[in-house]
């Protein structure tokens, strides 16, 4: 296990979703300069589901790429920029786009059964030089020997590190363990873990990746992010301090960047909790990311948020499929309506 | 009067589209199957083989050795085949219905723009899957609505996309997008695709998002997209609007709709199953539009559009 993890702060990459995609760059640049100045690792920006995420189906972001990266990279002075990519959301366009603003690690994630369609994509990255990390969502939806298998096809293809990311807050302790364990044996290259927190295990799920050989990890300032929000990192930062990690960035610095910059800029409806909703992402095994999307759909059609998550959870749906939501809650709706008729 | 035709690469697609001509078409006569495998390393030949078709196994070379038996030929190899074969069907006088997302020739979409195509061209592209299965959409709501933008999302089963497409996906989306605004009619498209791996696998499943004026007459565009849906139906059976256009204006969204409203439309496509599963719509109405197209052009009265000589 490492003694100096690295930090990736996402507040601007999966904090997006927590706001419908709705910082502004001078936002951006606030936040990317308190983290630079709290000395973070990484700062990662995009739209939440990645560059080309900016759509009617996930939400149209406030600013394009460009100009989010042209207002964060000036801010950095040590830290390092990542942007996230999802083969079929994006394309190696976004990726060329990246490298000529500042990017320094491009992330490529797919489902975690589908990492062979991220091939060309981490060619390009590596063709450009810059650091390419393979990212496995839904991790808890295939076994442990399946997620090795797909990360053997990112290491082939030239990731530098491959994540198993718990996108929907769904793996308890030992489903972490299992999987980071495998990996960090079987690998030899870096592990990382992204962790959110439906089922209040965030922290504790990151630590006990950290214990098992994970080298990087994510967090969002204040635990923003999809569903009930990531790893808070100023909390990550602290309880990794007090388990004897040696940590980069300054627990204060993430703190203030935290409360004095990041927290005006939320709201009651922005700020994620850990409430019945989110809850049931976890539970269910839903992507974090269909919160807002299902209470938006459940408003419109009048139909329970929950009863939507559970439905989404039985029929295995994925990252990326969040048009689905507005059919499930039609067709609740309609079930609910003839209920009522009989 | 049936016009002759071969099929190049006999894979998934091409061997679906084998058993869909001889079940279904009596304008196309398939004469020839041709692939670059011997019988014996080809499941796709060997199933020419037993329905009596006959068969080649030199690629190109067996093409040119044949080319007299038929007038029109399925390349259903891929982009990179068909770039380096699209000159010698040309030579040699054959249309070709370009399965691969080469794309040598035009976009072509049955339902919307075949008419406009054939004659000007003999090599006609039919996009993507995803691209056959939406772009109609975008065009029904186009002629009612002025479409500023639209999105297709796709979501097809893993098992049904193979390799190519995996490793390519960027094509897909980019052509898909092109297709969203050559074809349909927005003036900015996007196109994004899902694989998911759930078992049994799903249906094809699409969503198309268009942005329109919120004065929209909703009726009429739902009557419209019900109509292209019947026309897709004459030769895409399976194919189903499973929600239709329902709007979402500003407060249903969480971003900046400055005045439009978006009409959002789902289908799902289920195969014939003929040689293909029937969750394997993607690769059906792909088939399926190659085989409505061969059929639109063989009932061209001109002579000239599938002709034996192409010094017209």
């Amino acid at each position: 296990m490492t003694d100096s993890p690295r930090l990736v702060d996402m507040t601007l990459r999966d904090g997006m979703h927590a706001v419908d995609h709705q910082f502004t760059p001078d936002q951006m640049a606030d936040v990317a300069s308190a983290l630079d100045a709290a000395d973070m690792d990484v700062v990662e920006v995009s739209h939440g589901d990645g560059m080309g995420g900016s759509s009617i189906n996930y939400g149209v972001s406030a600013a394009d790429t460009e100009a989010y990266l042209d207002a964060v990279a000036p801010e950095l002075t040590d830290t390092e920029l990542s942007v996230l990519l999802l083969p079929g959301i994006g394309t190696v366009e976004d990726l060329d786009l990246a490298a000529d603003h500042g990017a320094d690690i491009c992330r490529i994630a797919t489902h975690v059964t589908e990492a062979d369609i991220s091939e060309e994509h981490f060619e390009y990255v590596n063709e450009r030089g810059l650091e390419a990390n393979g990212l496995l969502m839904l991790s808890h939806m295939a076994p442990p020997e399946t997620v090795l298998e797909q990360a053997k096809l990112m290491e082939e293809y030239g990731a530098e590190a491959v994540y198993v990311m718990d996108s929907a807050g769904a793996l308890l302790p030992q489903d972490v363990r299992d999987r980071v364990g495998l990996l960090t044996d079987e690998l030899s290259i870096d592990v990382g873990f992204h962790a959110h927190n439906n089922l209040g295990l965030a922290i504790g799920n990151t630590l006990a990746a950290l214990d098992e050989g994970a080298v990087t990890v994510d967090g969002c300032l204040r635990g923003l992010g999809a569903g009930s929000g990531n790893a808070q990192m100023e909390v990550l930062v602290g309880a990794l301090d007090r388990a004897g990690y040696d940590v980069g960035p300054d627990l204060y610095g993430v703190m203030d960047a935290a409360e004095d910059v990041l927290l005006p800029m939320l709201d009651d409806d922005t700020m994620p909790e850990l409430d019945n909703d989110s809850l049931l992402l976890g539970y269910a095994g839903v992507y974090s990311s269909f919160l807002r999307h299902a209470r938006r759909a459940g408003e419109q059609y009048g139909v329970d948020p929950r009863d939507i998550i559970v439905e989404l959870g039985e029929m295995e749906v994925v990252g990326g499929q969040e048009d689905l939501i507005t059919d499930v809650a039609d067709r609740l709706a309609h079930e609910g309506a003839a209920e009522a008729d009989d | 009067m049936g016009v002759s035709a071969a099929i190049v690469g006999p894979g998934n697609i091409g061997t679906d589209l084998m058993y869909k001509i001889l079940d279904r078409s009596d304008a196309i006569d398939l004469e020839r199957v041709i692939g670059i495998f011997p019988v014996e390393e080809s499941d796709g030949l060997q199933a020419a083989v037993e329905e009596g078709i006959g068969v080649g196994t030199e690629g190109v070379d067996s093409v040119r050795e044949h080319a007299d038996e038929f007038d029109l030929v399925f390349d259903a190899t891929s982009a990179h085949v068909h770039e380096q074969q699209a000159p010698v069907y040309d030579e040699l006088g054959l249309f070709a219905v370009d399965l691969t997302p080469a794309a040598v020739g035009p976009y072509v979409v049955p339902v919307v723009n075949l008419d406009d195509v054939v004659g000007g061209t003999r090599n006609v592209n039919m996009v993507t899957c995803g691209g056959q299965a939406t772009i109609p959409i975008v065009h029904a709501v186009d002629r009612v609505a002025d479409v500023g933008y639209a999105e297709m999302v796709s979501h097809i089963a893993s098992k049904s996309a193979g390799p190519g497409t995996r490793q390519n996906i960027d094509k897909f989306t980019q052509t898909t997008s092109a297709g969203l605004e050559e074809v349909g009619g927005a003036d900015e498209g996007k196109a994004i695709i899902t694989l998911n791996p759930a078992e049994p696998p799903i249906m094809m499943r699409n969503t198309v998002h268009t942005r329109v004026a919120e004065t929209t007459d909703v009726d009429a565009v739902r009557d419209s997209v019900s109509r292209i849906a019947e026309e897709i139906r004459s030769y895409v059976p399976g194919y189903e609007v499973t929600l239709e256009p329902t709007v979402r204006d500003q407060d249903d969204v969480g971003f900046d709709l400055d005045g439009d409203v978006v009409l959002s439309t789902q289908l799902e496509v289920e195969g014939e199953g003929q040689h293909l599963p029937p969750y394997a719509g993607n690769l059906d109405i792909m088939t399926s539009a190659a085989l409505g197209t061969a059929e639109r052009i063989a009932a061209q009265p001109n002579e000239a559009v599938v002709g034996g000589d192409s010094d017209d």
